[in-house]
């Protein structure tokens, strides 16, 4: 009979009594609500992995699992929408695992009063984005709510993926010396959302990098690039996922600011709203950990993909320490990139 | 970028590093006053390319860091009251006030929302008739135009539940108030661009020459800054102090003429409190008749509310240049940006967040 059991609480509810927007921003709050109240209730050597997916080996096969909550607001937004969203970004947890995904299931929690012709177009978009990355959603959900209990429509995904190779990627694999590729160029997603959320108009228009990323992770694997980790820049952008990583690998990742691709559009915005574009979220950015020989071969076939022509290679794993991430600024001295308590917030001037 | 990368260039950088290398004879302690460029200086390193002769002190101009712990409180006491719909831009919202945050509030249920323009909360007013909408009104001299206007379009509008909390303060009456102090060691000043784009540098030629101290008026990015204090220490060295413009592209000496008369139109001269460093006299701006109809402190009756500020906190003497954050033994331990003991822990211009994001460890 277990006797250990902990009944208070293991968050100082002096520090946050209840959950605040912050807790799900994808910085430092999320972080310690995830390590201090839930990660340790469930413990287990698959999840103690901290990675994007679980990698469950069942002798002859192994196999990646994820699950993730969709929330976007609106729900249309330039580059994508919910639908497309909810897949790829399920999807794209598996690939980062090294697994070409196959089976979604998919729940729809829908408020009262949600127009017809929005849930048609929101499955008709789904629809497109499984039959583009090759899954088949196999089984689902639907729950409708009160009027004012939602938000339109949220979604949770579920998938299941295939590892077809021996190699093990995770965060744990990084060595010091490994490159750091990124896919492509960062902060269009969150910055697209802004500019409809908000009403704000920006010079040009921004579009969600919104997209399945089976196809560049699974050019690395069939090329035999040795890939230690992968992570897809979602919450918090590029410095969350640099910061996860290597505290996990505890070694230190050094980056370029120089290196770092960020569209001119983007860069504009970020500039009027204070906001850093290192950590504005994406949906169709990954970066890769692979061993310093292969790194001119694995930007190779970055660049070689459908919207990869800005794939760079922007610094490397360096030596062990305690998990610190540091940027070489544009003038040439070096500063520490750290996580965000919560989501950024736009500056008052 | 166009008007950015140029003063972002590392040529033009290293360029400066070298010329003030060269410049340099002796130790020289230099304050910059917005936070804006105390982020810029720390985010880029800037000061790891001075010579080691040149400290640059940080200043009260981060407009979360000074606005006075009741402030917040009465926005946050405020903004919990049924049929409000309370507006501010959203650095504030994270501002801790003795008891709780802004956001707290919000997940309780209050109605807070971030805003882009203190205009969009007179639209708010207009669509929400049966609510009460209060904008939060802080900062320098910067934000305070577009809050006049904000007010003078609900007064010519006739909006009767659209009210502002006015907590602006002015930036030449705390440069008056750090170099009179007995413990001040600034010796040089950035003035900040971005408040001397509204109100011009005349101002600032009387503490330039009452303080004997050179001033220039500088930018924000990495470029612009260096090129400020080469400025500044050119005048040091040769025994000059004097008010110069770095910022050309955008300051004049008269300012911007149309936004001080709609300050001079909404506004006057009152005495203000500053976290950390206590109330200075003509330091601040507050609504003054017909326009103080639209002030929230009155509406509400909140403007006897009194708190006294955590004792442990040392933000005044990091407000004033006196102290720099790691030398606070609360930094990093007691004191972090999701525990902040102080505002200048808060807000990501705070000298205090700029270290701990940065370079809490050595690099």
């Amino acid at each position: 009979m277990p006797t250990d059991f902990n009944l208070s609480c293991p968050i100082p509810i002096q520090d946050y009594p209840s959950i605040q927007l912050a807790h799900g921003g994808g910085g430092k709050l999320m972080q310690q609500l995830i390590d201090k109240l839930i990660a340790p209730a469930f413990k287990n050597p698959l999840l103690d992995q901290k990675h994007d997916g679980a990698v469950i080996d069942l002798g002859a096969h192994r196999i990646a699992f994820t699950t993730d909550s969709y929330v976007v607001h609106p729900l249309f937004f330039p580059g994508g929408d919910i639908g497309a969203l909810a897949v790829n970004g399920t999807v794209n947890d598996l690939a980062m695992c090294g697994a070409r995904a196959r089976w979604l299931s998919c729940g729809l929690i829908i408020e009262e009063g949600l127009p017809m012709d929005t849930l048609w177009r929101v499955v008709q978009s789904m629809q497109k984005a499984v039959a583009i990355a090759g899954v088949q959603l196999v089984t689902g959900d639907t729950k409708v709510v009160d009027r004012g209990r939602g938000h339109g429509l949220f979604i949770n995904t579920a998938g299941i993926g295939v590892v077809e190779h021996p190699i093990t990627i995770a965060p744990g694999r990084v060595r010091p010396g490994d490159a750091v590729l990124i896919s492509g160029d960062v902060g269009r997603h969150g910055m697209a959302i802004m500019s409809v959320r908000e009403g704000l108009q920006f010079e040009a228009a921004i579009e969600s990098d919104c997209a399945p990323l089976v196809a560049p992770v699974m050019a690395l694997l069939e090329a035999g690039v040795e890939v230690h980790c992968l992570r897809d820049l979602t919450r918090g952008g590029l410095v969350s996922a640099l910061n996860e990583i290597a505290d996990v690998a505890r070694v230190q990742v050094s980056v370029e600011e120089n290196a770092i691709p960020v569209e001119e559009p983007v860069r504009g915005a970020c500039e009027i709203l204070g906001f850093d574009p290192l950590y504005v979220a994406n949906e169709g950015r990954f970066v890769a950990f692979v061993a310093a020989g292969d790194a001119e071969r694995a930007l190779a076939l970055l660049r070689a993909q459908p919207g990869g022509e800005n794939a760079a290679r922007i610094g490397s794993a360096t030596a062990a320490s305690t998990g610190l991430v540091t940027m070489k600024s544009r003038i040439g001295a070096s500063r520490i990139l750290d996580v965000l308590s919560g989501e950024q917030l736009p500056r008052i001037c | 970028m166009k008007f950015i990368d140029e003063y972002r260039d590392a040529e033009q950088a290293s360029h400066y590093a070298r010329a003030l290398a060269r410049l340099v004879t002796r130790p020289w302690t230099v304050m910059e006053v917005c936070g804006g460029q105390t982020h810029a200086i720390v985010k880029f390193g800037i000061d790891e390319l001075l010579p080691k002769a040149v400290t640059l002190v940080h200043g009260p101009g981060c407009p979360v860091c000074v606005t006075p712990l009741e402030i917040i409180d009465k926005a946050i006491e405020i903004a919990a009251r049924p049929g409000v719909m309370f507006c501010s831009f959203g650095d504030m919202l994270r501002v801790p006030g003795s008891k709780c945050d802004l956001f707290t509030v919000k997940s309780a249920g209050g109605d807070v929302r971030i805003v882009y323009s203190p205009t969009d909360a007179v639209k708010l007013a207009q669509e929400h008739p049966d609510q009460q909408v209060v904008f939060f009104g802080v900062g320098f001299e910067t934000t305070a135009p577009p809050n006049a206007m904000a007010v003078f379009q609900a007064h010519r509008l006739g909006l009767k539940n659209f009210s502002m909390l006015v907590s602006h303060v002015l930036v030449p009456p705390a440069m008056e108030a750090i170099l009179s102090s007995p413990t001040n060691r600034v010796q040089g000043f950035l003035a900040a661009g971005h408040v001397c784009t509204v109100m011009g540098y005349e101002e600032y030629e009387p503490l330039a020459r009452r303080h004997r101290v050179p001033i220039v008026v500088t930018g924000f990015e990495p470029v612009d800054i260096l090129q400020g204090v080469f400025m500044v220490l050119q005048q040091l060295e040769s025994g000059r102090a004097e008010v110069e413009n770095q910022y050309a592209r955008s300051v004049r000496r008269e300012g911007n003429l149309p936004a001080r008369q709609i300050l001079r139109e909404v506004f006057e001269i009152v005495p203000r409190k500053w976290r950390g460093i206590g109330e200075i006299p003509q330091s601040g701006l507050g609504l003054r008749p017909p326009y103080d109809a639209y002030d929230a402190e009155k509406r509400f009756g909140v403007a006897d509310y009194r708190t006294e500020e955590s004792t442990e906190c040392i933000s005044g003497l990091i407000l004033q240049g006196v102290k720099k954050p790691h030398e606070c033994s609360a930094f990093g331990t007691r004191c972090t940006p999701e525990h902040p003991l102080g505002a200048t822990m808060v807000s990501s211009e705070g000298a205090c967040a700029a270290y701990y994001r940065y370079r809490r460890r050595p690099a």
